[in-house]
């Protein structure tokens, strides 16, 4: 699934095209780890709610938006637009999330990866600072992102506000993506954000972030 | 009062005018005083860190402001406008909330205010679905309104984003403010937002609304 990966995230998400092309619904996708994997650093109770309740609300508002815009004339459409921005992209995000997480994550990536991060933001360290800052900066709810432009060929950070999917709105492909909705960590860490991106670079899946770096560069 | 909540702020200016820093206001009852609707945890957090980090901030960016303004740096003044209207909107947000709020609250309001809901929205039912939609609706961090139309002398329900201040950007006067930032009620109803607003109309203080 992970080798389809991203470089075209949305393909990921296309519905399948069942008999006589009629689009079938986006569904949520599997954990690929257990609610309590990630303990101490996200706790299982967080995890059961973000996957199992958030997530899978953005799944169902988005086939219920999409249903609605095939039904709908342009102003309708329109209309929708908000709609499917916020679910569609409640769902890209978090689909990409789980995978940028894993039990058996934290250190450190290797090979071009890192190579990448140290032309272009000098250290590990520097960036880890960077993207933490950028994360815990965010005013409201949003995500960090670890992006790659294509344009230019170098990574970059960024942060988008509420559910806005970074490719979407900025061009950027999604590497890694860190949710820094109050959902996301305040069970766990209340309103300390700082202290739940301390954690969280524990967990960090390198690998899939590399794959999805590679899938890029091609 | 309220009409003109910018007042309610304004740090008092001490000798030779110096502007002294913006405070936390004192919650008007205990932490615990609105259970079972809005637990004490929740409160001592949303009062005790979230809004004091936002008092706490503005006087920083104020602060930052005025070295800017003193140095002609318009540029500088410029980039801490979003600092000052995060934090400004939080401080002004919050401190209205909690007058909002009160273990005496619920029912429906009176009088005037009652005459005029039923003017502008056909009944207090209708009023209260309608703020609670505006509420829930919110896609991300919050809040939804009641607010006064001064040009139109009419009520209005109004939703702005993050901590965007309601008069500050819609011009509409603040009379009840419904916080729907995660941190407002996750630890007590977690993902289900309608639940915390079904029970926060158990606490509205309709005298200070009034």
């Amino acid at each position: 699934m992970l080798s389809r990966a991203v470089c075209g995230t949305s393909r990921q998400l296309a519905p399948v095209l069942g008999y006589l092309g009629s689009r079938q619904k986006h569904s949520l996708p599997d954990l690929p780890y257990d609610y309590g994997a990630l303990e101490p650093h996200i706790n299982a109770q967080i995890m059961q709610l973000h996957h199992s309740k958030h997530h899978a609300a953005y799944v169902n508002n988005l086939n219920v938006t999409e249903e609605k815009y095939q039904e709908a004339l342009a102003k309708a459409q329109i209309a929708l637009q908000p709609a499917l921005k916020f679910n569609g992209g409640g769902h890209i995000n978090h689909s990409i999330f789980w995978t940028n997480l894993s039990p058996n994550g934290g250190g450190e990536p290797k090979g071009e990866l890192l190579e990448a991060i140290k032309r272009d933001f000098g250290s590990f360290d520097k960036f880890k600072e960077k993207l933490t800052a950028a994360s815990v900066g965010v005013q409201g709810s949003g995500w960090g992102w670890l992006g790659f432009n294509k344009e230019r060929g170098h990574l970059q950070i960024a942060a988008c506000p509420n559910q806005d999917p970074l490719q979407g709105t900025t061009g950027l492909i999604p590497l890694l993506g860190i949710d820094v909705w109050e959902h996301a960590y305040y069970l766990q860490y209340k309103n300390v954000r700082p202290d739940y991106l301390k954690a969280i670079w524990n967990v960090i899946n390198w690998e899939n972030v590399t794959e999805r770096y590679m899938a890029c560069k091609k």
